[in-house]
């Protein structure tokens, strides 16, 4: 059973509050549940969420996560918080005093974090809480609704589901509504002003397409066909709506794991060690800190990459040595300054392609895999020609980086109302059996032909889906 | 700075036992579980794991149909990974997902395996659902045959008078309380508290009496039980080779459990013949092969025999099947359809399952256009080429099993 009292974590909280502010980190008010494991099973189930709505998804990763934890393969986490003001932490009620203090360091560096990154800024944390719950009525009472009914109302969330990170990735860039969209279309069609125009030919002008719809390729899937088919009512509008906040509540999680991770991590490990703890808890600390930020050899530690970046990051501004000086020019900014800056403008694509350097690469053993047959097997390593490479896949491969990019690139293809999806093909093909599954919940949701233009084995290809079903056939 | 208090919310057991809340999500992936059960039925079935298993048995059905799809980076995409020091080109570093285990759900993530799915069902639950799947109402109406056995005991009211074990404390302690409000005198001033105290400041005892005693009352119900016994007749001769032997023993398997689940007490016989039958244990029925010739009539003779002594009709349902190749001697011919026929009288149900092996049956002599003749409405007899056809066959061999009412 665990060795404190709640007013002993209190205690501690303040010390820890205390020595944050010293540092400058920024939070927002905070909130502490202590839970047992079945409670915290089911907040991760819901991804922390203490009210949200029902699908059987949930109950599918409620019995997964509860499967490997009763079989002993994964343990639970320290902690989980969630990203709204005030933030909410639930803490592992059976963990030790000196768990509890590392957990509570880390959760201020995640709601800093949470405060002050750009990407969360959409996310609006003050409504977080109110968010979920008025979701979570709204499908309670489709699925009670005589006329409509759960299994209706699973339809539309399971197609809503499997589209939902379909959706634009950087949500700080502002979407044009049509209006605007149409601009800067009739401008980019405008021939440019020539001061040789005298003796050029006058350029032919070519007329924009100013009907088609979209304008320009669209990423919110999900959006682009609760706008834009009429047989959808209300309910179902309702539903995809919901579906696309809330991937939109998450995008900024997964956008910057790595960071977040790492910046949680740096400045627990700090504000811990500035605590002066005794012997028996200091040791402790070095264990469990240790086992959190392990490198996994074949894996990605997201906490260890991270923290090594912003370890590393802080010392280059601090002590650079001579190579470094020579390589990246002497640091205009120190160390704090750097990083503060860094955890507020960064994701983790611009955080790793800025602050991964070859030589903290190296000293990873960061490496390229590849499948060929059954295996996986080691491609290029971080030596002087490959590092490159690696750095790129490993960038691909962070956050939405995992999911294809598909965009709606007309919603009346062949003016017969097909939808017409383009894979933005970066030389990753699509995994055909999920894509024909995926392609099946597009035309459930859209209601006419559904076609994705994809390239497969490097050949341009069409995956179509209608009332016949699945075909794939090749374009030139 | 930190510009309010932060909260702590304490542990409450009473909150985490309260708030179960993926119960419902968990209830309605299980029944999704079983609908994808259900559809694939016929191949696990199929399955020779499932066969001559224990009831409590856990099998890994994989399901199709709960994957959560999304649109997923196929083979060629490479991923980044750490090393462990020196990671060289050309290493192995683990398995692509499609043995279901994925290097791990930190790294390139989405991997189709990851999402590989199956799912624990115990036997039984599995029996259960297969036979859902039957939708053979006619069984349902059947009158049984039945004996009466008094095993239930049923609580059935309560009572002054009873044994010590069956007191029951919450009604006796109403009773008390009950009492004792009838008892309180009239007050005036003071609330109406019954436990309040006196001068002394000690509370007034009120004691049990004996008629605040409850008693449960048990009552025994005599229940109909129903008896069955299956007849499960194999050829054993030469040309019954080890996959006709699993075929037999799948389809002997549901029809066992299949009856199991409609009778409380279901015995089982195995009768093994090649030219002379005898009743056999389990494990030689299955395993010991025997050679020489056939004579069907002699399997259906025993049964008979065995149902004259030990199953008297009147008192058992009966089941018989028989499993053969059908290469029978052709001078037994006519003594099996005598045999046959009688059998039809006395069971439930009789049937017959040729087995032959895929496109074997243009070539080998058949049984199954010599029972054609016998037109008993409670006979079936069928054809199993393949595993896939043992469920079917179950199906229709069912679908017999309306006996006069």
């Amino acid at each position: 059973m665990a060795n404190y009292e709640i007013s002993d974590l209190a205690e501690w909280d303040k010390r820890i509050r205390e020595k944050a502010a010293a540092f400058g980190l920024d939070w927002y008010p905070q909130e502490f549940e202590i839970c047992d494991h079945t409670g915290m099973l089911g907040y991760m189930a819901y991804s922390g969420m203490p009210s949200h709505y029902p699908h059987w998804s949930y109950g599918k990763a409620y019995e997964k996560l509860k499967t490997l934890y009763d079989y002993g393969v994964n343990g639970l986490p320290y902690e989980m918080v969630i990203n709204s003001n005030p933030a909410i932490a639930y803490l592992m009620r059976d963990n030790t005093l000196l768990l509890q203090i590392l957990t509570i360091a880390h959760v201020y560096g995640h709601n800093d974090f949470f405060k002050n990154n750009f990407t969360y800024k959409s996310t609006r944390a003050d409504l977080t809480i109110e968010r979920f719950k008025a979701h979570a009525l709204r499908v309670r009472r489709y699925c009670e609704d005589p006329s409509i009914g759960i299994d209706k109302v699973e339809r539309i969330l399971d197609a809503g589901h499997a589209l939902a990170f379909q959706c634009r990735r950087n949500l700080a860039i502002k979407k044009l509504d049509r209006e605007e969209q149409l601009t800067r279309t009739i401008e980019a069609a405008r021939p440019r002003t020539d001061p040789f125009s005298r003796i050029h030919a006058r350029p032919e002008f070519r007329e924009p397409d100013t009907h088609k719809t979209p304008l320009e390729p669209d990423e919110d899937v999900l959006l682009f066909i609760r706008d834009h088919n009429p047989f959808l009512v209300e309910w179902e509008r309702d539903l995809l709506t919901i579906v696309d906040e809330e991937t939109k509540y998450f995008l900024p999680m997964m956008e910057t794991k790595i960071m977040n991770e790492g910046w949680a991590s740096y400045w627990h490990k700090k504000i811990v060690e500035s605590l002066d703890l005794e012997q028996g808890l200091h040791i402790e600390f070095i264990v469990r800190h240790n086992q959190v930020l392990r490198p996994i050899p074949g894996q990605i530690n997201p906490y260890h990459l991270g923290f090594k970046i912003w370890e590393d990051l802080h010392r280059r501004h601090e002590n650079p040595t001579p190579e470094e000086i020579k390589k990246y020019g002497a640091p205009a900014k120190s160390g704090d300054e750097k990083i503060f800056e860094a955890r507020e403008v960064e994701r983790d694509s611009s955080f790793l392609r800025r602050y991964l350097t070859e030589e903290l690469m190296r000293e990873m053993d960061l490496f390229q895999y590849e499948a060929r047959g059954d295996e996986l097997v080691v491609d290029k390593v971080s030596d002087e020609e490959g590092w490159k490479t690696v750095k790129e896949t490993l960038i691909k491969n962070v956050g939405a980086g995992s999911i294809p990019v598909i965009k709606v690139e007309d919603g009346d293809f062949g003016h017969n109302r097909t939808l017409y999806l383009k894979h933005h093909h970066d030389g990753r093909d699509l995994q055909l059996e999920y894509a024909e599954k995926t392609i099946a919940f597009v035309h459930r949701l859209w209601g006419r032909e559904t076609v994705l233009e994809t390239t497969l084995q490097g050949k341009r290809s069409l995956l179509c889906f209608n009332d016949r079903g699945f075909s794939v056939r090749a374009l030139k | 700075m930190a510009t309010s208090e932060t909260i702590f919310r304490e542990y409450r057991p009473s909150d985490a036992e309260r708030s179960d809340r993926s119960a419902g999500d968990r209830l309605r992936h299980r029944e999704k579980v079983r609908e994808s059960i259900r559809e694939n039925i016929a191949d696990i079935i199929a399955e020779e794991s499932i066969i001559g298993k224990n009831k409590d048995k856990v099998i890994k059905v994989p399901l199709r149909g709960i994957k959560e799809y999304r649109f997923i980076f196929g083979e060629n995409a490479p991923g980044a990974a750490q090393g462990d020091g020196n990671a060289q080109p050309g290493q192995v570093v683990g398995k692509t997902g499609k043995d279901g285990q994925g290097q791990g759900e930190g790294q390139a993530g989405d991997r189709p395996g990851v999402d590989y799915y199956e799912t624990d069902v115990t036997l039984e639950e599995l029996i259960e659902i297969m036979f859902e799947d039957l939708e053979l109402p006619n069984l349902e109406r059947r009158a049984l045959r039945e004996i009466p056995s008094d095993r239930f005991a049923k609580r059935k009211g309560y009572r002054h008078v009873g044994i010590r074990v069956r007191l029951d404390k919450r009604r006796t302690a109403r009773q008390r309380v009950m009492r004792q409000m009838a008892a309180r005198k009239y007050e005036t001033v003071a609330p109406a508290d019954p436990s309040s105290l006196d001068e002394a400041g000690e509370e007034r005892r009120f004691p049990f009496r004996k008629d605040d005693l409850r008693y449960k009352h048990l009552e025994i119900d005599t229940r109909e039980e129903s008896n069955a016994a299956v007849l499960c007749i194999m050829d054993t001769s030469g040309s019954m080779d080890t996959m006709k032997k699993y075929l037999a023993r799948s389809f002997f398997f549901l029809l066992y459990q299949f009856i199991a689940t409609r009778y409380r007490s279901v015995e089982i016989v195995f009768i093994a013949h090649h030219t002379e039958a005898n009743e056999v244990t389990e494990e030689e029925f299955f395993h010991k092969g025997e050679s020489g010739g056939t004579f069907i009539s002699s399997g259906y003779q025993k049964a008979l025999d065995i149902i004259a002594e030990r199953y008297h009709p009147s008192l058992w349902n009966l089941y018989a099947f028989h499993c053969s190749d059908g290469d029978n001697f052709d001078s037994d011919n006519p003594a099996a359809i005598r045999t046959a026929r009688e059998l039809c009288d006395v069971c439930n149900l009789f049937g017959y399952g040729e087995i032959k092996p895929l496109g074997s049956r243009y070539y080998e002599s058949s049984m199954l256009n010599i029972f054609r003749r016998l037109d008993a409405p409670n006979f079936q007899a069928v054809l199993i080429e393949r595993k896939e056809d043992i469920w079917p066959s179950f199906k229709a061999f069912l679908s017999k099993d309306r006996v006069k009412e």
